[in-house]
């Protein structure tokens, strides 16, 4: 059976004369996301909604939890659309609507509000919702009128056609994909990285993402695990372009070269240089990452300060002030979680020292980093040209 | 070069075997339930294998009965051997050193309120029968020892365990998971005085989901897998036929001249153990006497986690197994078994598992020493704090 939805999006509603571009940024993503389904979809924009038509041919649930995942869609309302053959055939089409949707009113209160976008219409909205709200009492007269607190809305809005819809199912929110700029997010194959990426598409970032793999250290099932990853943030993100860097030189390199419990700062160090190289190469004006502070040694104010001197971009980290728990949530809820803890060695942990410095001296890892001046640029750059990318789609 | 060391965790199909299943598969496809020509001809693929592997066991054709494998076949001998002998006793005998799919049961039955003991191993993996006969009591029904342990390859004395059962109590049943031992020795029931055998065809090339369990005539045991009554009752689910075809004629391969086989693993593995012994702090885990399978090589290199040198061997085309390739899915895959034996924790972390096949070559052998003599230096100067 065909069948309308309406789309309600928050913000992008209020973005001024740019307007245009989120709208045209959201009916971009809705149909992105409905292009792995079976059928026909017809996305467009009318006075400031927007409508997808689907001929039906997939199942309703299915739109809906495509629909779920598209960020900067706040409410999906599965909407009946029906020709203007006068305010008697309406009512019709009002009982119809309450019928197939299995509405019980039974001891409930309602209000019926009614929007005459067409001002052609011959009846005005006052009298439609009184003319309406009679023919719904007349098909369950125990039901009651509200119009302050009432406990189901019925809209109906009065175009071209005619709309009736009342249920609201719960979107993403936030911004669509394109409209919040290119970030660089590294990527672990741990709980956080995945978490933060997602939060940052939340507000409408596109994502390139690096991965830093040690091979013999770290093994082809973790790298698979990390394409896992980027492919589940995919489905929420859009596509994502994953760079696959051996970082086994380096680390070995500077495992020689410096104090091992400095190891995994200036580890960290490289690895934000390495992205920030990848980052310039794709556009992207900024960093994200997983960190949240306190969380390791490698996380802590000073750590993080002293990763972070080695940024010329600014560095995003959206799960900065959030417990392991709350992240655990969100992943669980993006279903990142089962992957993430599957339990493959990652090359942030081969080397971890016994006692890592959890408040490391800038300038004291700064002098330790002079003894990698003779290989170091070298290695990057064998580690730039060796990166393999491969392009993720959920 | 191309070195497939780890068929203790599978093995190629051989290619007769693999155009066998795929002739039943796609030409002779029927169901042996049917009643028409289809069902007869699918019966008669059955029965051959049944016939293949009763004669390589010297049993009978009705004591065979085909499994989805090696787990399946441990699952019911001792869930199904032991409901079938709960109003006897509720006492089971096993060793420290079974395979999961043996542990994983009899923790299931102990759950259902019946006693397991379990009897501890020598450093090289082997059960002391004076143990199990002091283990043995009025109540037991039920002993399960392996022949051939998975990991370190260690052979138990099953012949030794089989007579000091019957000998006591020839109600007691007795099942041997010989899953890593078929093809490797003669397995003869009769003679190791065992009432339940199981057996896995992937270990043996043939294609994974085939396996039996040999059953003894007249054994207490009642099914676990129910429905329409396939195999006598004991077994329903319409038959695997072209599984049961591929592990009948693997079976029957398999046991071709076995001896001369074994006798080409077994040099394969004196000559790694050889290489081995040159190359400063390897350990050896796994016995290389006649106590010890001829196809498997269990060695510790000390400093290098089992992890990195199983991947930079990989990367140099060999295959090979850290510990036990059924326990790499936990967050540590130190091995239960290699700890029973005591080994020390860097050795435990350190283990790798090479397994041979008749396929492989001393070549292979001589290759992968090599790789090793020039990896495990290099790695070794990385080690975790």
């Amino acid at each position: 059976m065909e069948q309308t939805y309406l789309i309600k999006y928050g913000e992008i509603g209020i973005k001024g004369k740019n307007r245009h571009l989120f709208e045209d940024a959201l009916v971009r993503q809705i149909d992105l996301a409905l292009e792995r389904l079976q059928g026909e979809f017809h996305t467009r924009k009318e006075q400031g909604r927007i409508y997808v038509e689907s001929d039906g041919s997939c199942e309703s649930w299915e739109v809906l939890e495509a629909l779920k995942k598209v960020f900067g869609i706040v409410g999906i309302c599965p909407v009946m659309k029906t020709d203007d053959r006068g305010l008697e055939a309406l009512g019709d089409d009002m009982i119809r609507f309450l019928e197939e949707g299995e509405y019980d009113l039974k001891g409930k209160t309602f209000k019926v509000v009614t929007r005459r976008a067409r001002k052609s219409y011959p009846v005005e909205s006052m009298e439609v919702n009184a003319y309406l709200g009679g023919r719904i009492l007349e098909w369950c007269p125990e039901a009651a009128v509200d119009v302050h607190e009432p406990d189901i809305l019925f809209h109906v809005e009065i175009r071209e056609l005619i709309y009736i819809y009342s249920r609201v199912i719960p979107g993403p929110g936030g911004m669509p994909a394109g409209t919040g700029g290119r970030s660089m997010l590294l990527l672990s194959g741990g709980i956080d990285s995945p978490v933060a990426g997602y939060m940052m598409a939340k507000r409408g970032v596109v994502l390139d993402a690096v991965y830093f793999h040690a091979p013999p250290y770290t093994s082809e099932r973790a790298r698979q695990k990390v394409e896992d990853l980027a492919r589940q943030v995919a489905v929420y993100a859009g596509p994502i372009r994953l760079h696959v860097i051996n970082f086994t030189d380096i680390q070995l390199y500077i495992y020689e070269q410096c104090p091992h419990d400095e190891l995994t700062i200036i580890m960290r160090r490289y690895m934000m240089k390495l992205a920030e190289i990848f980052a310039a190469k794709c556009g992207c004006l900024s960093l994200v990452t997983g960190e949240s502070v306190g969380q390791v040694a490698s996380q802590t104010m000073q750590s993080l300060a002293v990763t972070n001197a080695v940024c010329t971009l600014p560095v995003f980290r959206p799960l900065i002030a959030f417990d392991k728990r709350e992240i655990v949530e969100i992943a669980e809820q993006i279903g990142t979680f089962e992957t993430s803890i599957l339990p493959y060695e990652d090359c942030c942990t081969i080397f971890v020292a016994k006692h890592p410095v959890t408040k490391p001296n800038l300038r004291a890892i700064e002098r330790s980093e002079r003894k990698l001046a003779e290989k170091i640029d070298e290695l990057m750059e064998e580690a730039v040209r060796t990166a393999e990318v491969v392009e993720i789609r959920a | 070069m191309e070195v497939y060391f780890d068929n203790s965790a599978t093995t190629v199909v051989l290619p007769q075997v693999s155009d066998l299943v795929c002739k039943v598969m796609t030409e002779d496809f029927g169901n042996p339930s049917s009643m028409h020509i289809r069902g007869v001809e699918a019966e008669r693929y059955l029965r051959t294998a049944r016939g293949q592997i009763a004669s390589a066991m010297k049993v009978s054709e009705k004591e065979i009965f085909f499994t989805s494998g090696g787990t399946e076949s441990d699952n019911w001998a001792l869930i199904g051997g032991a409901m079938a002998n709960r109003r006897r006793g509720k006492h089971i005998i096993t060793s420290a050193v079974e395979h999961a799919a043996v542990r994983q049961p009899l923790l299931l039955l102990e759950e259902l309120g019946f006693e397991v003991t379990v009897l501890p191993v020598d450093a090289a993996g082997h059960v002391d029968p004076g143990r199990l006969a002091d283990a043995l009591r009025e109540d037991t029904i039920l002993v399960s020892v392996m022949y051939v342990n998975n990991e370190m390859g260690a052979v138990e004395p099953i012949e030794e365990i089989g007579r000091i059962i019957k000998a006591y109590d020839p109600a007691i049943l007795f099942h041997v998971d010989a899953v890593q031992a078929f093809g490797k020795y003669r397995i003869y029931p009769r003679n190791l005085n065992a009432d339940l055998v199981s057996v896995s065809g992937h270990k043996i090339h043939a294609p994974k989901g085939t396996g039996f369990l040999y059953v003894k005539e007249k054994t207490k045991i009642r099914p676990i897998i129910l429905g329409g009554g396939q195999q006598g009752g004991m077994r329903s689910g319409t038959d695997n036929v072209p599984g049961a075809a591929g592990i009948g004629l693997a079976a029957s391969l398999a046991c071709e001249d076995l001896e001369e086989k074994a006798a080409c693993m077994r040099s394969l593995k004196d000559r790694l153990e050889a290489g081995l012994r040159e190359i400063p702090d390897v350990r050896i885990n796994s016995g290389s006497d006649e106590g010890s399978a001829p196809h498997i090589v269990n060695a510790s290199f000390t400093g290098i986690r089992s992890e990195v040198l199983l991947h930079a061997l990989e990367d140099r085309g060999i295959c090979v197994s850290a510990g036990s390739a059924c326990s790499t899915n936990k967050k540590l895959p130190v091995s239960p078994v290699l700890k029973e034996l005591g080994l020390p924790k860097d050795a435990l972390e350190s283990a790798l598992r090479f397994s041979f096949s008749t396929l492989n070559t001393p070549q292979e052998v001589d290759y992968t020493l090599e790789v090793l003599r020039e990896l495990v230096p290099m790695l070794r100067r990385y080690t975790r704090h």
